[in-house]
């Protein structure tokens, strides 16, 4: 009897994660297993009739410096961005949390949802206008202030990280807002009548208790900006050649596909690594 | 007697059939062939209409004639490009006796050896340009003469090139004195990129970005191509063309058949019109590059900037063709300049 209940369960539990699971098997599953086939030929079969398996696109990687160098720098972009990302966005997400109440606050939502509803390409070109020179930023302060001033912002590593961290800030801001606003007010009232000072209260309470939110913000931005590319090309100029540049360009320039492929999965085995290594204290912040 | 009407109708609609064709062009996309009014008269006059399809490099073209047999008629390949695609038996042989205007081509482009294999043509040379720099006049009081003026230390932060290996290396190429198309001193030609990069504000990738950048007043010099800087000029920016002494890097745009196409006879007759000295006058009017066809440069004005400057003797001289290259050395390009991008 109890064999037949556990058939029952075990079909009602196909029914209802198979749809799922054909989801990600054709949405995510075959399309990657295809990037990785790619990433060990030596052609695509479609280009030259004498393609072959070969590891030749991995030891590439190996064996030419520029990749490695890239990937470093993309790694480092990566890690700033994700660091201005917190420092802005998890002030704002405590001020939306905890400060303001009512319509204020959807008001306010809605500003930082509503650059994430637009696209991104039109949001960098945006930012194209703002920073180059005689842009509307230099007008605006050469407007303001009495002194001539030539920021040359456009075309630089800081013109990157502003465009992405602008990108990127709202993930960091939802995340940490939710978990925010799941700590109990009672709690905070509590430290309060017990004499905990501002930082205390921030430092012993809020942050501990919102930490997983913030990571997970964390690594929603850290993870995807290390592959970028749109944004470098755009606003980085000369300065502007990243990891994520030279993927692209395989891909779209050099119709080098095994190889864009197999820079993209070494990215993907990094990204693991790191996040791997990182699991000790994600986890301790769960609990 | 509705029997006679019926089967002559049926006649015309058979013989329309088989005159009238539907050529397919491979081709940039706003490159000459797609020129809305051209179409319309070439359909007026021959009955075939015309439909694109565009590439946005080589090597995607190659790809799509490879992928894709029988989908097109007519292809433009640079000529670079054209023995490879030849060797893969990707072209047919053209009967240029069917191209009336073949006998306008001069034979230094006609009998060019990317063209012409086993004395059977597999391009017909259509336009050509130069690739060397461009100034804006207002940061100039004298146009420059050389090269040297992208690493003049006066306009650090306000030149740019294009984001290309090839591209690079042969202005490097020109820069340090050597051959474009047989380069013995790569070393040298990567110390001298080495130097250039902090002089470069960014790069550009298209005749518009190139465009923009003049337009808001970042650059004072850039590497460009002589059909844009026509272009460029004619839309009212502040632009002159330099060829410079050192040459410059050129090239020659030829169309051709490929073998797998079912409309070979049609797709002649529009190569055809593409080489006729009366089409080229009305395309150059909007910013043409240079016509490889000596009858229809002849036919332009005098002022036009193609005739005035791609046709002076002094300026041929310096143009160094664009020769083959193999993938080996098309790799070995592109890894230097990664690795010369990488270290900014």
């Amino acid at each position: 009897m109890a064999e037949v209940i556990h058939a029952q369960d075990r079909r009602r539990l196909l029914t209802l994660l198979g749809p799922a699971y054909l989801w990600l098997t054709l949405a995510v599953f075959l399309p990657l297993s295809a990037m990785l086939f790619f990433s060990f030929l030596s052609d695509m079969p479609g280009d030259a009739p004498d393609w072959g398996v070969t590891l030749g696109n991995y030891t590439q990687f190996l064996e030419n410096p520029t990749y490695a160098t890239l990937l470093w720098k993309s790694l480092k972009l990566g890690v700033t961005v994700t660091l201005f990302c917190i420092v802005i966005g998890y002030p704002c997400a405590l001020v939306l949390a905890k400060s303001i109440k009512g319509r204020a606050r959807e008001a306010l939502f809605l500003m930082v949802i509503l650059p994430f509803w637009s696209n991104s390409l039109v949001r960098i070109f945006s930012w194209a206008i703002v920073l180059r020179g005689n842009g509307v930023l230099e007008r605006t302060l050469n407007w303001i202030l009495p002194f001539d001033i030539r920021l040359n912002l456009m075309f630089t590593t800081e013109a990157v990280v502003i465009g992405l961290v602008h990108s990127y800030l709202p993930y960091v801001i939802l995340t940490s807002y939710l978990a925010l606003q799941a700590i109990d007010d009672d709690l905070i009232d509590a430290a309060r009548s017990m004499g905990a000072s501002k930082l205390t209260i921030l430092n012993r309470l809020l942050l501990p208790l919102s930490l997983p939110g913030l990571l997970a913000g964390a690594v929603l931005v850290f993870v995807p900006v290390v592959g970028s590319f749109m944004e470098p090309r755009i606003l980085g100029g000369r300065m502007g050649t990243y990891y994520g540049t030279v993927i692209e360009d395989q891909f779209v320039a050099v119709y080098n596909w095994p190889l864009g492929a197999a820079l993209s999965f070494i990215l993907l085995a990094v990204v693991l690594v790191i996040l791997g290594a990182a699991s000790p204290v994600l986890r301790r912040a769960r609990t | 007697m509705t029997k006679g009407l019926l089967s002559l109708s049926l006649l015309a609609l058979t013989a329309s059939g088989a005159l009238a064709d539907e050529i397919r062009v491979l081709n940039w996309q706003g490159y000459g062939t797609d020129l809305g009014w051209s179409l319309e008269a070439f359909e007026a006059a021959t009955g075939h209409s015309v439909v694109h399809e565009y590439f946005n490099s080589e090597q995607e073209m190659l790809t799509k004639m490879r992928t894709n047999p029988g989908a097109y008629d007519v292809v433009l390949i640079n000529a670079a490009y054209t023995t490879q695609a030849y060797e893969e038996g990707l072209l047919a042989a053209i009967d240029t006796a069917a191209i009336g205007n073949y006998a306008g081509i001069p034979a230094n482009f006609a009998e060019d050896p990317s063209l012409v294999h086993k004395g059977a043509v597999y391009g017909v040379p259509w336009t050509w340009g130069l690739t060397a720099i461009a100034i804006n006049t207002q940061a100039f009081d004298e146009a420059p003469t050389s090269l040297e003026v992208l690493w003049d230390p006066a306009h650090k932060g306000r030149v740019s090139i294009r984001d290309d290996a090839e591209e690079a290396v042969h202005l490097g190429a020109l820069a340090t004195g050597q051959d474009i198309n047989n380069i013995e001193d790569l070393d040298a030609v990567e110390a001298k990129l080495r130097e250039l990069m902090p002089q470069l504000r960014t790069f550009w990738a298209s005749e518009n970005d190139w465009n923009q950048f003049m337009a808001a007043g970042e650059l004072d010099v850039a590497s460009y191509w002589s059909g844009s800087a026509a272009r460029s000029a004619g839309m009212g920016l502040p632009v002159e063309f330099v060829v410079p002494k050192e040459g410059a890097i050129a090239w020659l745009d030829g169309l051709s058949i490929p073998e797998t196409s079912e409309h070979k006879e049609a797709a002649a007759q529009f190569i055809d019109w593409m080489i006729d000295p009366e089409f080229y006058v009305k395309w150059d009017a909007e910013g043409a590059p240079a016509s490889a066809n000596a009858d229809a440069a002849a036919a332009l004005p005098d002022d036009a900037f193609n005739k005035r400057v791609l046709g002076d003797p002094e300026v041929v001289k310096l143009a160094k063709f664009r020769a083959p290259m193999d993938d080996a050395t098309r790799e070995k390009y592109l890894a230097l300049w990664q690795s010369l991008k990488a270290a900014q």
